[in-house]
């Protein structure tokens, strides 16, 4: 899969919570390349954090694609997983929505904090995440 | 527990430090130890520097407000210090406000704040 | 060496260099997009001889005009040329049509030799023609594209300029703050608030945030929303956050709208929040001599 205008710069397996913290610093990293301010990149790599844990936790694992814009710069992210996919996703990312143990906002606030967002998903098909966010 | 994080005793104060690479099992061995620690060394006040921190995501932010709750039943006053202006800027749009957790600015602030609320 | 083959039009602009220059100028005047209100005739025509230069020097290092792509590698000092001329002619103030006017004024006195040179072999002197008009087109649609490129930074670095000159942090007490707010907060704002603010905090080691929004003109609910998320920004950062210059009138409509500001510290002006803000970080006023008499 690629992204149009971008160029990939990581692909991280996501398979334990060790991979969850390579993928933050992996986003990290693009956005200290693009000098992005701090703000900028907090609320992209937080929200990298909270889709790639969705993928360890409930998705079985999978796998995050990273690219690089120049313009405008930023940084985008494909995320897909392995798992039994999402029946409602609207439901899902409602905060407050959870099927485990988290407190729900990690997929409403993902959405939140990208300044663009994606969710692909049905049930037995894995679920797909495309975000971006701008340098 | 790993290296990302750190315990040190202080008087009755344990510092914890938390490292930027932190994983959440990082996170889960903080909070079962920080309580233990907490009831070994009868530490009267916990303070949490998490100055280092780029990212504090929903996981993170719900241990950080259990840990405060679960150091108040054991009676020592929980600090969570130094969050860098971008990473309480995201959890304000990430609904976590943590209300129930206090905050300083700085140790040195959560020391004099914890030596003031025992001596009054 | 150029490639011959690639065109006439390269050929004269090469054997041809400084009467090409000359042409291309008194093409400008003409055209009434000679700026010597804000060029002088030298750089004009420094900047008309260094385009033409990296042009040849484009054609040199490899580039094709028959199969021109400006992206190539081999153009990368004409793209550099006419990214400093399009600066330059911004930084003047020379609106975008007369930017594609400057290159596109090329076009005549290379037409003009084309049809000296070929006379009546029309066929071949159309297809020269139009071989080096979509050239001059193509460098034309790329300067007028730097030109956008280059305004819209232009207005964000304003626009950033603005936003921070319009939400000041200043410094009452030490360790004591206050950002006066004036006129509307929409999200953009409210968002630079936030981060000039907290900053401050940092920078400062601020203990008390004093948010005065005696200026601003209507609070609706999102703007309470704003300014209840500052509060609780504020908090995380260890600091503690008071709204003042809450109006009987603001007061009010905030309860009809039912905003739960929580345990936020509010006052009804920036004085009384002094007040409680000298508190805080443990200082008391008191009036000199007599009968000590104190204002808190």
């Amino acid at each position: 899969m690629t992204v149009p205008g971008g160029r990939l710069v990581a692909t991280v397996k996501l398979s334990t919570d060790r991979d969850v913290a390579r993928a933050r610093q992996a986003v990290s990293r693009a956005f200290d390349d693009l000098k992005a301010r701090a703000i900028r990149k907090t609320r992209f790599v937080t929200a990298v954090s909270e889709i790639a844990r969705n993928a360890v936790t409930h998705g079985r694992g999978g796998e995050m694609s990273i690219f690089v814009h120049d313009r405008p710069p930023g940084v985008s992210v494909i995320c897909s997983d392995n798992g039994p996919g999402i029946e409602n996703t609207e439901q899902a990312m409602s905060d407050g929505f959870s099927t485990g143990r988290s407190m729900g906002k990690g997929l409403g606030g993902a959405r939140r904090l990208a300044d663009t967002f994606e969710l692909v998903s049905s049930p037995g098909s894995g679920t797909v995440v495309r975000m971006s966010g701008t340098a | 527990m790993s290296n990302a994080v750190g315990i040190y005793a202080v008087e009755d104060v344990l510092l914890v430090s938390i490292k930027d690479d932190i994983t959440d099992s990082d996170v889960i061995e903080l909070q079962d130890g920080l309580s233990e620690e907490v009831v070994r060394t009868g530490a009267r006040g916990v303070v949490i520097d998490i100055s280092a921190l780029d990212i504090v995501d929903t996981f993170v932010g719900r241990i950080f407000a259990q840990l405060s709750g679960v150091a108040k039943l054991l009676d020592a006053e929980t600090y969570i210090v130094g969050m860098r202006p971008a990473v309480a800027m995201t959890l304000v749009e990430l609904g976590m406000t943590l209300p129930e957790s206090n905050m300083a600015l700085s140790v040195s602030q959560a020391l004099r704040r914890i030596r003031a609320n025992r001596t009054r | 060496m150029p490639n011959r083959s690639d065109g006439k039009g390269l050929e004269i602009i090469e054997d041809d260099f400084d009467a090409v220059v000359n042409d291309w100028i008194e093409m400008q005047k003409d055209e009434g997009i000679q700026r010597t209100d804000l060029f002088s005739e030298t750089e004009i025509h420094e900047q008309t001889r260094s385009f033409l230069r990296a042009f040849i020097h484009g054609i040199r290092a490899g580039g094709s005009v028959t199969d021109f792509s400006l992206e190539h590698k081999s153009w990368q000092e004409l793209r550099d040329v006419l990214d400093d001329i399009t600066r330059e002619r911004i930084g003047r103030g020379v609106p975008a049509g007369e930017m594609a006017g400057f290159v596109l004024a090329l076009k005549e006195p290379v037409f003009n030799r084309l049809r000296e040179h070929y006379g009546k072999k029309v066929d071949t002197m159309l297809d020269e023609i139009v071989k080096f008009g979509s050239v001059v087109d193509e460098l034309a649609l790329f300067t007028n594209q730097q030109f956008i490129i280059e305004r819209e930074q232009v207005i964000e670095r304003q626009r950033d300029e603005m936003l921070e000159l319009s939400t000041p942090v200043v410094e009452l007490w030490e360790r004591v703050l206050t950002i006066p707010l004036i006129g509307t907060l929409d999200s953009v704002r409210a968002q630079e608030v936030m981060e000039n603010l907290l900053e401050a905090i940092v920078r400062h080691r601020a203990e008390v945030a004093i948010v005065d929004i005696t200026g601003v003109q209507t609070v609706d609910t999102q703007v309470a929303q704003h300014l209840l998320r500052t509060a609780a920004a504020v908090r995380l950062m260890g600091a503690e956050c008071i709204i003042s210059g809450v109006s009987p009138k603001i007061a009010q409509t905030i309860v009809q709208l039912g905003v739960d500001v929580g345990d936020v510290t509010t006052r009804s002006s920036i004085r009384t929040a002094l007040v409680h803000a000298f508190e805080t970080v443990g200082y008391t006023i008191t009036r000199r001599g007599g009968e000590a008499e104190q204002f808190v």
